[in-house]
């Protein structure tokens, strides 16, 4: 018996695979969170991968949450240590109380144990080698078969894993057979040999609903073909290449014209990211919606690019997937370490539209605005992903589009409109809006043709390097940016039931984290009022959310508390009112942290008020 | 006279073409590079061309990078958008303008700094794809707008202004186009009206990748003896550095040579250029052959001009991609957004 008592909870855990990039195992780790969820009960799969193609540490994390808290939580309560390579490291993480699970057909000596842990042992290469004479099959239906033991030791409902490996196989239908036959192996081995159930349940719920399970990336490059992107220009990286690749798969199958097998888009694999994003930006000057998905790095390399698009003011749409970086190692793990570089990105005095979607969802219905923000400002949109939101499954709102709804493809004067007399000027701000006119190349004889060029134009785009029309052009620049503002998706507010002089902002992938974080700090006996940034240049209420506070924390996962320098930049706000909250390791942000970091600080203040009371 | 803005008066007898345009409809504003600059002799074959091919002006979608060369679109088809990107990115964005609109004509014009150098990999990649385009290099072997540097196609052992041997070896971007697979490659020099315009004209009619390397010698920086893109070297001018605004008041170029001979001509600031005219039997289909007879050519220091290969059957990117007919930047949203039935089987399937 371990010396912590077991942990006893039904659909309420953290369960964490430890297994060899390149096992197979990622397939049967995502059918099991898959199950989870069949079950109806809320999961947040996350999937922690090396730079590397086989053979380095992977972990896949499922977090069980009937209460519906999918952010990270950190600890593990199930350790399925498939990894000799890492198996003191994962025994060390087991909460106390907690589970292990291990391939006992070669013994471990009783040290290698922790004595406040529930150990259990299955011979899984003994069985496999049993069962099996091919060496990729023992290692495949290995991962099936602890799988099927996990349905025994967690109470599981085996009829929804078979139902989910009949789908995954359809179509190769002679798999299904021994995929079944090697979960029964381990569902049986485990009934007849182990303690079953372990304190760890799944019971079947209902608290999933209509929402779906998607990544990010997947998501916004629907949002794309939404959005009527027709082209896409991208350089691999992770881990945004999964994005380009989606939006290969969506076009192929909603982007063809059935009558001619002719396809209505254009995807080109560049050679690197500047002739990406030159694609994109000719594109879009040719009067296309198109896009690039990158990451950090990409982003460096598009600098000069990118501020060509925001002073010759052509439309592009660039997908961020943000990642930690440089070079290779931590560009497998999560940040959101770009938002001063692209919202400030290129040279000369640039500033530029972002969006922090915080899930699929969002990631869709942003990666559709984008281009409509794109048409209307003529200027680059970022949609700034992470890898978190961007690889992982989520469970997010079902997508909903407006039937109704006709793109906004901005400023465009016609070939009619031309005819008719009106008047052109390519930098004109005739609405007062700081947003010009525009015309397609080829668009009349003899009216509407101008030369794009970087600064050195008048309003009429006539070549020149007067100082005057510059800071004329460069103000009107300034009128466009502000008009964004109230374009772009407005921040959320969510007050506490309290009246409080406490705020907290925070933005992307933090959501959920943050969401679960406020309850325990609430525990705490604390009010928090929240703000969700979703989009730069920040709207008013950004401001007043500020002035409304004594002070606000800004909860981010970089070092550099990057969205708090740019409030208070651009709000002009004292740096004292906004406290940062900084996580950067790589790992996604979890409510333990942000409680801890919040709450704590806060209990401070609590302790000097009473005293100064006393 | 740059400062002077162009006087619209012409000659009420101008010839016209079959859309009933003149010359002058081909132009664009006053030339503001160096008076006698073999670029201004290029920009007057373009116009040239495509008054004499009777293209709708604004068809033309005329996109460069940056430098002397990449300026040059300002000076010609004023009816047309013209695009002055990014230093060596002209191909990508001439890449992704050809993708949302396949129905303009797309003119790449660009320098051996801007191709050879910095934009190499754009250059070579554009050619890969097979980027329905006339792209042309203006080419003189030298960075013009800053003062003289040597460029990637000047030759090993030919001498800077400043009286610098060059000691890298010489990028000889129509053999790499070759080599890329161009399904066109040409190279003339700007002197030689006769020659380039109907290569320009044969380059726009071309479906596919069209690269046209022109030399083109820069009368301010490479314009001396010891240089090859010019013979005459003045050694006093490599001194001269605190004297280069002042620019020799020249005439533009013009030689005429008869076919299968080759002629050293003298420009008419004392340079020269040795230029070889293509034997008649010279076989315009065969890849590999073109690359060996310009191998062999340079070896004896003679530059090789004239249309060196098509491929008259070429099928460009967006036949490659299968793109419809329509112009992509033509669909809307009823060809674009599948609406909410296909995303409520999406979603189905998500769950």
């Amino acid at each position: 018996m371990p010396t912590a008592t077991p942990i006893s909870r039904v659909n309420d855990f953290v369960i964490r695979f430890a297994n060899v990039n390149g096992s197979g195992s990622a397939s049967a780790n995502e059918m099991f969170a898959r199950a989870v969820m069949r079950m109806g009960v809320p999961v947040a799969p996350r999937n922690i991968f090396p730079s590397n193609i086989q053979g380095l540490p992977t972990w896949y994390e499922v977090r069980v949450s009937e209460a519906g808290h999918m952010g990270a939580r950190g600890g593990t309560d199930f350790m399925v240590a498939m990894n000799p390579q890492t198996f003191d490291k994962d025994i060390a993480g087991i909460e106390p109380g907690g589970y292990l699970f291990y391939d006992s057909t070669k013994p471990y000596p009783a040290s290698k144990f922790r004595d406040d842990i529930t150990v259990i042992g299955m011979p899984l290469t003994a069985i496999c080698n049993r069962e099996y004479t091919d060496p990729r099959q023992r290692q495949l239906f290995k991962n099936i078969i602890y799988i099927g033991a996990l349905t025994a030791l967690l109470d599981m409902d085996v009829k929804v894993v078979e139902q989910l490996i009949g789908e995954q196989y359809k179509g190769k239908d002679k798999l299904i057979g021994p995929n079944i036959k090697a979960l029964h192996i381990g569902r049986d081995y485990a009934i007849l040999n182990l303690q079953c159930p372990i304190g760890l349940r799944l019971k079947n719920a209902d608290k999933v609903g209509d929402r779906i399970f998607i990544e990010g990336n997947n998501a916004a490059a629907l949002g794309a073909v939404y959005g009527g992107a027709t082209v896409c220009a991208w350089y691999p990286i992770t881990p945004s290449s999964s994005l380009a690749d989606a939006f290969t798969r969506h076009c192929a199958k909603l982007r063809v014209d059935p009558a001619t097998g002719q396809a209505k888009y254009a995807i080109i694999q560049a050679e690197d990211e500047l002739a990406s994003i030159g694609m994109v930006i000719g594109a879009g000057w040719n009067g296309a919606r198109a896009f690039t998905a990158t990451s950090g790095p990409g982003i460096s390399l598009m600098q000069e690019f990118i501020g060509l698009s925001y002073f010759a003011e052509i439309p592009a749409v660039i997908f961020d997937v943000q990642r930690a970086g440089p070079s290779t190692g931590m560009p497998t793990r999560t940040q959101q370490c770009d938002v001063i570089s692209c919202a400030y990105a290129s040279h000369g005095d640039t500033k530029h539209v972002l969006l922090f979607p915080e899930d699929p969802t969002e990631s869709f219905e942003f990666g559709a605005l984008a281009f409509d923000l794109a048409d209307r400002l003529q200027t680059p949109i970022f949609v700034m992903l992470d890898l978190d939101i961007g690889m992982n499954h989520h469970l997010s709102k079902p997508f909903v589009w407006d039937d109704a709804k006709a793109y906004d493809r901005g400023k465009v004067m016609t070939a009619e409109e031309l005819e008719a007399g009106k008047e052109f000027g390519r930098y004109l701000d005739v609405d007062g809006d700081g947003i010009p006119y525009r015309t397609y190349p080829g668009t009349h004889p003899t009216k509407g043709s101008f030369f794009t060029r970087g600064t050195s134009r008048d309003r009429y785009a006539k070549y020149t390097e007067e100082g005057a029309p510059y800071v004329d052009n460069m103000q009107r620049l300034m009128r466009k940016f502000d008009t964004a503002k109230d374009l772009v998706p407005r921040p959320l507010i969510a007050n506490s039931g309290k009246p409080t002089k406490y705020g907290v902002i925070y933005y992307g992938s933090t959501a959920p984290a943050m969401d679960e974080a406020i309850a325990m700090i609430e525990g705490r006996g604390h009010a928090l009022d929240r703000m969700r940034i979703r989009a730069f240049p920040f709207h008013s209420s950004v401001n007043s959310f500020v002035a409304d506070h004594d002070f606000v924390f800004v909860v981010e996962q970089n070092r550099d508390a990057q969205l708090r320098s740019l409030i208070v930049n651009e709000c002009a706000i004292d740096p004292a009112r906004l406290m940062p909250i900084l996580h950067y390791d790589g790992t996604p942000i979890t409510a333990r942290f942000i409680d801890k970091a919040i709450g704590e600080h806060l209990d401070k203040l609590k302790v000097k008020t009473m005293k100064v009371t006393s | 006279m740059t400062y002077l803005a162009k006087p619209k008066f012409h000659h009420p007898e101008l010839p016209k073409n079959a859309l009933g345009y003149t010359h002058r409809d081909y132009e664009g504003t006053v030339s503001t590079l160096c008076a006698g600059c073999g670029h201004d002799s290029i920009t007057g074959a373009i116009i040239q061309a495509c008054f004499e091919l009777s293209i709708e002006p604004h068809r033309v979608a005329k996109i460069s990078g940056i430098g002397c060369s990449s300026k040059t679109p300002t000076y010609f088809l004023g009816n047309s958008h013209g695009f002055n990107s990014v230093h060596g990115r002209m191909p990508s964005v001439l890449t992704g303008a050809n993708l949302a609109n396949r129905d303009l004509i797309y003119l790449g014009v660009s320098g051996d700094g801007d191709s050879a150098s910095i934009g190499f990999g754009q250059f070579a990649h554009a050619i890969r794809r097979g980027v329905n385009m006339a792209y042309i290099v203006e080419n003189n072997g030298v960075y013009g707008l800053t003062k003289g540097q040597f460029s990637a196609t000047a030759d090993r052992g030919s001498k800077s202004k400043r009286g610098v041997t060059n000691t890298d070896n010489s990028i000889d971007l129509a053999a790499i186009a070759l080599q890329l697979g161009a399904t066109f490659v040409a190279r003339s020099f700007s002197g030689d009206k006769q020659q380039l315009i109907p290569i320009i004209k044969a380059a726009i009619a071309h479906k596919g990748a069209a690269f046209i390397d022109v030399i083109s010698p820069c009368v301010a920086f490479n314009n001396h003896a010891g240089s090859t893109k010019s013979f005459d070297f003045v050694r006093e001018h490599n001194e001269a550095v605190n004297r280069l605004d002042f620019m020799p008041s020249r005439m533009p170029i013009e030689i005429k040579y008869e076919a299968g001979t080759v002629e050293v001509v003298e420009q008419h600031d004392g340079s020269k250029l040795a230029l070889r005219k293509l034997a008649a039997d010279y076989e315009l289909n065969d890849r590999t052959a073109a690359l060996g007879f310009l191998q062999q050519q340079a070896a004896k220091g003679q530059i090789v001009t004239g249309l060196l290969y098509v491929d008259a059957d070429a099928e460009d990117l967006h036949a490659h991609l299968k793109t419809v007919d329509v112009p992509l930047n033509a669909l809307t949203e009823k060809d674009l957004c599948p609406g909410q039935s296909a995303l409520d089987k999406i979603n189905a399937g998500l769950r």
